[in-house]
């Protein structure tokens, strides 16, 4: 007789054998019309133009709204007309009008008026969100911002409070906050005076090649072509983006051709997917920067010959060619790469012997340095290079490792000796970096305004004068010269050592054409990718 | 005597159920006790979270006083109590949606996992740790204590990728990461109404054959995998109770009886194993539904603990709070309805 107790094992085995054992009916294949992407999309706070504020925001956003004013990513990003057809500057430069587009429509079939345009800056700046600093810079306030933006026909009137470089506005209106909104679509959906912000959350209103058809936090949206959009209906009619947080997972989903496009791959993935005959990687750089800055509240740092041995003592090629490598290209300039005015040249390599000769110039002994690392992998490897480096060349390094928003608060209030730290531009636009890194107007103690100038208790001196008078440069072309000099000032004379421009690997299924991430200004595009 | 019948059986109904009304509320506001006082402990400062990195000295104090963290620690622990019992745990800093809300969306996808994974594990590991014991030393046990062992042992984020790569990667047999492929989950979006969150409840209700099939293909393997560890917990259990209700004297005087073994065995000898198993089975559903971070994020699931996860990678401190809150409250509620099948399995536990 057989054991009962075997017998109820054997059942559920079997059982368990016929779970496991599905057939292959019951797997969807990924629509031809479908692009499929998996990323990590927890960073998204809104989808509404006014408020997105996040990379992955902004990608979304990118797709489903328009600007007066478009990065094309057909041609590598550069400046064209978006829904304003022209536009122009008044002498003093306080004024600048856009004429609109004729014949465009938004997705809900409204025609896309001046009145849109100007209701929709107008909103960004009442909302008053994370992104409504990036237009308020031009003077606009809630209280006065309907009459310094205003409607009138087809064409929108800007006023701004200070003549500034046209190009600053121009590049302040490519970012997301500038989006139109379909006016009419929204207002009827207001809530208590929000503009439509909480309607927005699960819904779209722009012109753009996608709408939003539905968005849930920590799992995926779908976007559905708008046919009536004003470039011609996309290719791709659906767009799929799954949050998958684990690169490991995303990589393969993507050999077994379940995605189209893997934005999250480590370059032990990428590394892994080379020879694989379905599958391309496609790199691209981001707009955050790494650097290294030392406080100098502590003499030791305005000594300019200890601050160049250091510039020596960094083996970027080193660690841009080993641990880094996908991740980061050694950038040395504070406006990343892609930005009007940015520095390609690398004038530092590692040199020892130069840096220990630096060192005994300096005059002082034996230099020591704390260094505030995150305790993030890549960031505490790099502090190691850096350590073993600027040890060889006679500066020893003590490493402070601890967790980023500790860390942040101790470099706000000044009290750290040096820190390893990264940043991301915060719009399109050169002033971005350039008022963080080179200007700092108040450096006493209880000043507290948070720029990177004064956390390092850095007196810019006279780049200061000259960080303020590019954003007013009106010629476009001597703009982008004062910045290079300015940067070559600063990495020459300024507490900070920009080492890196971080680098992102996109894995894509061999079919799929055309997909462009943003680079370091603008974010994905979707309208453009084939399959 | 008459004094027995001076207390009702509805008055001690009311009594006992008094009690547990007490302790649960003294456990909760403990609960309470030890999430505020860790978040404050933290050296996250939860305005500079709020704020960013770029905000200045003046929009910081602003905010520090919206928030009220300039009240005394005690009355700041007074409002939260009181917010708490209404069910309010404030606001995420992400995406300043009330927290309440946030973990009620995705709750039922760790739920679902882990009911699963549950079901998994008691269906395999009670036998197979009942078998092991009827033959101790036997290839049977060593087999059971094997696979036991390597539950144990092996790391979870290894065990789901190589998964992963086996079942998903290399045979196909089962759907990859997420809930639903993607087409599916597209159909599902707008053609489904989600009426539990549980996306095998929901397509079934829906009539959905060829969704629920699809969702059943996606849940298998990280269920299987919980419920593989779940198994290797509960069949070790199950052994050494069994084991040790095998060699009491009511065994022996049962088969003295002649009463067939499987008899003994699954009536008389399981009753009395029951009664520790119900405690062994609850809490390892517990650590389920806590959210088995690893495998939520291996498997691109939507769950608790993802969302745990990620709000503690954000410095998201209200999500955090509220999340370990659910958590306690899931074991509180556990613990009590172990409790309650306690009475009902065992007599002794009655009086």
């Amino acid at each position: 007789m057989l054991d009962p107790v075997f017998r109820r094992l054997g059942t559920v085995a079997l059982a368990g054998l016929l779970v496991g054992t599905a057939p292959a009916a019951l797997f969807a294949e990924t629509p031809a019309d479908t692009l499929v992407l998996a990323d990590a999309i927890d960073d998204i706070v809104a989808l509404d133009p006014g408020e997105a504020y996040e990379f992955s925001g902004l990608d979304v956003v990118n797709n489903v709204y328009d600007g007066l004013v478009e990065l094309d990513p057909t041609q590598g990003g550069a400046m064209v007309p978006g829904l304003a057809e022209s536009w122009s500057v008044s002498d003093d430069g306080r004024t600048f009008s856009f004429k609109m587009k004729p014949g465009i429509t938004f997705a809900s079939g409204n025609p896309v008026r001046a009145e849109d345009a100007a209701w929709s800056l107008q909103r960004a700046i009442k909302l008053n969100k994370s992104p409504a600093f990036i237009l308020g810079q031009f003077g606009w306030t809630p209280e006065n911002v309907d009459s310094m933006v205003k409607a009138d026909g087809d064409t929108l009137t800007l006023t701004v409070d200070k003549p500034y470089a046209p190009t600053f506005l121009y590049n302040c209106l490519t970012s997301g906050v500038a989006s139109v909104v379909d006016k009419e679509l929204v207002m009827p959906n207001e809530v208590a005076g929000d503009f439509g912000n909480e309607w927005l959350k699960s819904n779209s209103a722009g012109t753009g090649a996608y709408v939003l058809k539905s968005f849930k936090p920590n799992e995926g949206y779908i976007l559905e072509a708008n046919p009536t959009h004003w470039r011609g209906a996309p290719a791709i009619a659906k767009v799929f983006m799954q949050h998958v947080p684990e690169a490991a997972t995303q990589r393969l989903q993507l050999e077994k051709g379940d995605i189209d496009i893997a934005r999250e791959l480590t370059p032990v993935d990428i590394e892994g997917l080379q020879g694989n005959a379905d599958v391309k990687i496609q790199g691209d750089v981001g707009g955050q920067i790494f650097y290294l800055s030392f406080n100098q509240k502590n003499e030791q740092y305005k000594n300019p010959k200890l601050l160049d041995a250091m510039r020596w003592a960094v083996d970027y090629e080193g660690m841009a060619n080993s641990f880094l490598k996908g991740n980061m290209v050694v950038h040395q300039a504070y406006l990343p790469k892609g930005y009007l005015g940015a520095l390609d040249d690398q004038p530092y390599k590692l040199d020892i012997e130069k840096a220990k000769a630096l060192v005994a110039e300096s005059g002082i002994e034996n230099p020591k340095i704390v260094l505030d690392v995150r305790n993030a992998t890549d960031r505490m490897e790099m502090a190691q290079s850096i350590q073993n480096t600027f040890g060889q060349a006679g500066i020893t390094v003590e490493l402070n490792i601890g967790e980023g928003a500790e860390q942040l608060k101790r470099y706000r209030a000044r009290q750290h000796d040096g820190t390893l730290q990264s940043w991301g531009p915060d719009y399109p636009d050169p002033h971005t970096n350039a008022s963080a890194f080179s200007m700092n107007a108040n450096n006493a103690d209880d000043a507290g305004t948070g720029g990177l100038a004064y956390r390092n208790a850095y007196e810019p001196g006279e780049l200061h004068g000259k960080t303020e008078a590019a954003v007013m440069e009106r010629d476009g072309e001597a703009r982008k010269a004062m910045y290079e000099e300015i940067q070559k000032a600063h990495r020459e004379t300024s507490p900070f050592i920009v080492m890196f421009q971080i680098g992102y690997q996109t894995g894509l299924r061999a079919n799929v054409g055309g997909f462009y991430t943003g680079g370091a200004t603008d974010s994905a595009a979707y309208w453009t990718v084939t399959k | 005597m008459s004094e027995p019948l001076a207390v009702s059986p509805l008055a001690r109904l009311a009594k006992s159920l008094i009690g547990i009304a007490v302790s649960l509320l003294f456990t909760f506001v403990g609960l309470l006790f030890v999430t505020f006082i860790i978040a404050r402990i933290v050296p996250i400062d939860p305005v500079l979270s709020i704020l960013g990195d770029r905000a200045t000295d003046a929009q910081i104090a602003a905010e520090r006083l919206r928030l009220g963290l300039d009240e005394p620690m005690w009355k700041q622990f007074g409002i939260y109590v009181w917010q708490a019992l209404q069910g309010d745990f404030g606001v995420s800093i992400r995406t300043r949606e009330p927290v309440i809300e946030e973990i009620a969306r995705f709750f039922p996808a760790t739920l679902e996992l882990a009911t699963l994974a549950t079901l998994f594990g008691v269906a395999l590991g009670v036998p197979a740790g009942v078998l092991a014991a009827t033959k101790p030393g036997s290839w049977a046990d060593q087999i059971v204590r094997l696979v036991g062992l390597m539950g144990y042992s092996m790391p979870v984020f290894w065990l789901g990728l190589m998964g992963l790569l086996l079942f998903y990667g290399v045979l196909g047999w089962v759907g990859g990461p997420g809930r639903l492929d993607a087409a599916f989950d597209m159909m599902f979006e707008f053609e489904v109404t989600a009426h539990t969150g549980m996306i095998l409840i929901d397509t079934a209700l829906a009539g959905r054959w060829d969704m629920f099939a699809n969702a059943v293909s996606h849940i298998v393997l990280p269920a299987g995998l919980l419920g593989y560890l779940s198994m290797a917990y509960i069949s070790r259990m199950t052994r050494s109770f069994m084991m040790n209700e095998l060699g009491q004297e009511y065994i022996t005087t049962a088969r003295v009886k002649g009463m067939p073994e499987s008899r003994v065995i699954w009536v008389h000898a399981m009753r009395n194993v029951m009664v520790p198993l119900i405690t062994v089975v609850a809490l390892s559903y517990a650590s389920l539904l806590e959210g088995a971070v690893l495998t939520e994020t291996i498997f691109g699931w939507p769950g608790l603990g993802s969302y745990i996860t990620d709000a503690l990678m954000a410095n998201n401190m209200p999500a955090v709070m509220g999340g370990t809150i659910v958590v306690g409250m899931v074991y509180i509620g556990l613990n009590l309805l172990s409790d309650i099948l306690y009475k009902l399995v065992d007599p002794r536990a009655r009086t």
